[in-house]
């Protein structure tokens, strides 16, 4: 018999407790970013594809010495450069990122010696074609300078 | 006020259009609620904070197409969801709001309603047969052995308070608990109980009408994570809004029955103001418990439930009646 009520009377108070819990959580802040409309900003390590880094004057520092290229597992970069009439260093006119084939090792970032190469923070990436993962990191630059 | 056609042809609009547009909102609350509680924000994109989400909905249900699978048995399969709703909407006849606001004060307000409520139960049991689906049918049978388990104990205690009262007079009920706080029928000091136990009925009144309308933590008529979605499973288009509003109109009715039960229908806590709004305010409160219930709990089993009715709420509620009607006849 003292089971039985005891039994209730737990029971009931434990609703309570329950209750209790849920009613503080109905007054603390949301924690949903609305993904369209919000985002966060990702964090300094993140690893987004790589991603050219300019110098002052908008152009890129790298030198087109190829290194990058050659410390990727992958085979994903391709690039190419040529030595104007009179220029000390050589200058970049082609810099091609197949990401299909990218595992975001970051091998090519560690052996840039010019700090040319970085992560970028981007992560929207979505299509139905290949192509459309192949970058010209270099008219990505000049885009993001216009 | 006569009982004249047009008089008959109002009431009906306003109780269904009250029924629906409960439904409506409840549906946002309980979906913006639901979210708080889980610290999400909820439908917040139709309109400001989600309000046109309801509307659109209905409009989406009612643009889809009405399916009635094959081998299914036709007649009952159209009548369940009209059932649902039928009901809860009759019921609403005879639930007074305020001293005015009524629109047919019956003697035996009670009795109907229970009598309109344990019909609901049959458009579950419509529902499940006729779909041809396991899954309905199981919800179905599930979803009667809970009605005819909850009916008892929430019956035994309304005795109890009719008993009290002496009346099956809704409104006599209410004017019985004006006076103030204190006479309420939860209150079992200054009312004409006498009964400690009280607030104990209230507690199984309560439990009972989130069982009899099947709301979480006893929604095992429609236990989406093995049932599919119950005895609705087959049902789209409005079929299944019918049924969906069916079920936030038992909810206003059983808050409502609550309210006018035990805690003083219309009649302001200090004596200040009595109108509808303290009525509406009280419906409005214990209707945003339920949702919070719901959110709260976990799903019981069908042992759980059964054993809660039949073991414990049935015998506390038979010995209440008892020691209520010894007090009665003592003072």
């Amino acid at each position: 018999m003292v089971a039985y009520f005891s039994e209730i009377y737990n029971g009931l108070i434990s609703l309570f407790i329950g209750m209790g819990v849920t009613f503080k959580e109905f007054f603390k802040p949301t924690v949903t970013v609305q993904y369209p409309y919000e985002t966060l900003t990702m964090a300094d390590k993140y690893r987004g594809h790589v991603e050219l880094i300019e110098n002052d004057e908008g152009k890129p520092n790298c030198v087109a010495c190829g290194l990058c290229a050659r410390a990727c597992p992958s085979g994903c970069i391709t690039l190419a450069g040529e030595k104007p009439e009179g220029a000390k260093k050589k200058v970049l006119t082609r810099y091609i990122l197949d990401f299909t084939r990218c595992s975001l090792c970051g091998s090519c970032v560690e052996s840039c010696n010019f700090n040319a190469l970085e992560f970028s923070k981007e992560y929207n990436l979505a299509s139905t074609r290949k192509e459309d993962f192949i970058f010209d990191l270099l008219q990505r630059l000049e885009e993001r300078n216009k | 006020m006569s009982l004249t056609l047009l008089n008959v042809i109002i009431a009906v609009v306003i109780a269904i259009a009250f029924a629906a547009l409960n439904a409506a909102y409840l549906v946002w609350a309980e979906r913006r609620g639901a979210a708080r509680i889980q610290r999400r924000p909820g439908p917040n994109i139709n309109g400001p904070f989600g309000l046109l989400q309801p509307p659109l909905d209905g409009i989406k249900l009612m643009a889809k197409q009405l399916i009635i699978p094959g081998g299914v048995d036709k007649i009952l399969f159209i009548a369940a969801p009209v059932l649902a709703m039928f009901p809860a909407i009759m019921s609403f006849v005879t639930i007074p709001f305020s001293d005015t606001i009524v629109a047919k004060n019956m003697d035996v307000g009670i009795l109907m309603i229970f009598a309109f409520a344990s019909m609901g139960g049959m458009s579950l049991l419509f529902a499940g047969w006729s779909s041809r689906n396991k899954y309905a049918m199981m919800s179905s049978i599930r979803a009667v052995s809970q009605a005819v388990a909850y009916e008892i104990p929430m019956l035994i205690t309304t005795i109890t308070v009719v008993m009290i009262a002496g009346s099956m007079n809704l409104m006599e009920i209410v004017h019985q608990q004006s006076s103030s706080i204190l006479h309420w029928n939860i209150f079992p000091l200054l009312g004409n109980s006498h009964n400690l136990l009280m607030p104990f009925s209230f507690l199984i009144f309560f439990v009972c009408t989130l069982a009899e309308t099947n709301r979480a933590p006893f929604d095992l008529g429609e236990a989406e994570s093995e049932l599919v979605a119950g005895f609705h499973t087959e049902y789209g288009s409005m079929g299944f809004g019918l049924f969906f509003m069916g079920e936030y109109a038992n909810i206003v009715i059983g808050s409502c029955m609550t309210t006018i039960l035990f805690l003083g229908g219309w009649g302001c806590p200090f004596g200040l103001f009595p109108g509808v709004w303290w009525f509406l305010l009280k419906l409005y409160i214990l209707i945003a418990t339920i949702i919070w219930i719901r959110w709260t709990f976990p799903r019981t089993t069908i042992y759980g439930l059964l054993n809660l009715s039949w073991k414990i709420l049935i015998p506390l509620s038979l010995f209440n009646l008892l020691f209520t009607a010894g007090l009665i006849k003592v003072f």
